[in-house]
């Protein structure tokens, strides 16, 4: 039984798991969920993610959510075929790969989701994009960057010379992010530039990406 | 050769490795980082860790840093020893795990972290309350928390029947919130009140949680 997830298209959230489900080669059926009709906030979805979010995955019996848990069990349960995103054999790259995980998770994330909410979002609901918010975290970003300029000049992935999970679920924000007027942010710094255009460059990701458009 | 932590005892982020390390029974030094003097954010320490951050871990040639990263690190490395913190034999438990560590990160932390910012953090440096941004934070902790109520009325912890890091994530930022008068908010929910009753009792965390005092 192919796998399920619920979610849309263009839901940065649900666009990460998708692609880690393309990298691996899973078959898999996207369900979509009327987010702006309030499904993800109805009993029968609360019952399967009771935050109320986008993405759920459904495996047989098994119901996760949390997009970067769903990413690390698909590349956990299917690390023997496809891309060797977590790199299983090696425990001091998969360590690695955890750390920078958790740098997207905890230090780029915050940065950027504000930026994309603002922009992207904000107006699809009837909002002015609150520039103060963007331009604080554009200075955010900006320092995250720096780092990652720094690391991706001696490695040409974040957590070593090999693609991973680490570089996959940066993916739907920046995806997005490299749309705004705020591109040079990634442009400006020849490491990150690179790096984005090769893992942008996927077949996987640029699947996910013809989906990704707003309205 | 012992594993090397570099923080400070008092840190959420660094005891949260702390409690990891002492549930799997490891030998570990803790080498102090002189915060006051920004120690964490020059050489040699960024090195270890280029966004200037404590804790940071050296375990032989192995260098790592983000806490939660480091204790899926140690929790994978030993799994055959001391607690079983991640579920290792079962890939769906284990998997359930990994999305409650998720949510801690995502929706528990920041709130908890913005409200123990405002209570405990800025008064330390002269800075009053803003008691308007901390009824935000708890109310949307609040709303975390039901969630976690209505889960632990179901199992015993949050990603089912067994302790794992799902739970001990948590720790840290708790010890702090409960010696705030916002304790409540864990006190007034059953489940979420037996949970931490439990967790909290441990050995390993009433022995790393006798040193977290601001």
């Amino acid at each position: 039984m192919a796998l399920k997830l619920h979610g849309l298209p263009m839901s940065t959230c649900t666009t990460r798991a998708m692609v880690c489900l393309h990298e691996k080669a899973v078959d898999f059926e996207l369900v979509p969920v009327n987010l702006f009709g309030g499904e993800h906030k109805q009993p029968s979805f609360l019952a399967k993610n009771p935050f109320g979010q986008v993405p759920v995955l459904e495996d047989g019996d098994v119901t996760l959510f949390e997009s970067r848990a769903i990413t690390s069990y698909v590349a956990e349960k299917f690390k023997e075929t496809g891309t060797d995103l977590i790199r299983h054999n090696n425990l001091k790259e998969a360590a690695l790969v955890k750390v920078w995980i958790e740098v997207e998770s905890q230090t780029f994330n915050p940065a950027i989701s504000p930026i994309i909410l603002e922009f992207f979002v904000a107006p699809k609901l009837g909002n002015t994009p609150d520039q103060a918010i963007i331009d604080a975290n554009l200075e955010k970003l900006g320092k995250v960057l720096d780092v990652y300029e720094s690391k991706l000049s001696s490695t040409k992935y974040l957590a070593g010379d090999f693609f991973s999970l680490a570089d996959l679920n940066h993916f739907p924000y920046t995806h997005y992010f490299m749309q705004s007027p705020w591109a040079s942010v990634v442009n400006d710094r020849p490491h990150v530039k690179a790096w984005w255009e090769d893992i942008s460059s996927r077949p996987a990701f640029k699947k996910v990406a013809e989906g990704m458009t707003f309205g | 050769m012992a594993i090397k932590v570099l923080g400070s005892p008092v840190s959420t982020c660094t005891a949260r490795v702390l409690l990891c390390l002492c549930e799997k029974g490891l030998e570990y030094e803790l080498l102090p980082i002189d915060l006051a003097s920004g120690a964490h954010k020059r050489q040699p320490f960024l090195s270890l860790n280029p966004f200037g951050q404590i804790p940071a871990l050296e375990d032989g040639e192995v260098s790592l840093f983000e806490s939660r990263a480091i204790n899926r690190y140690l929790a994978r490395k030993h799994k055959d020893i001391g607690t079983d913190l991640l579920q290792s034999n079962s890939l769906v438990e284990s998997a359930l795990a990994e999305t409650w560590m998720e949510v801690e990160a995502h929706q528990f932390d920041r709130p908890i972290t913005a409200i123990l910012r405002q209570i405990i953090v800025n008064p330390m440096y002269g800075i009053a309350p803003d008691e308007k941004a901390i009824e935000t934070e708890m109310e949307k902790l609040g709303k975390v928390l039901d969630v976690y109520e209505e889960r632990l009325s179901k199992c015993k912890y949050l990603a089912g029947d067994n302790y794992s890091l799902a739970d001990l994530h948590h720790i840290p930022s708790l010890v702090y919130f409960m010696k705030t008068t916002k304790a409540n908010a864990i006190t007034s929910r059953p489940h979420v009140s037996a949970w931490w009753n439990d967790i909290s009792t441990k050995p390993v965390t009433v022995k790393i949680s006798a040193n977290m005092k601001v």
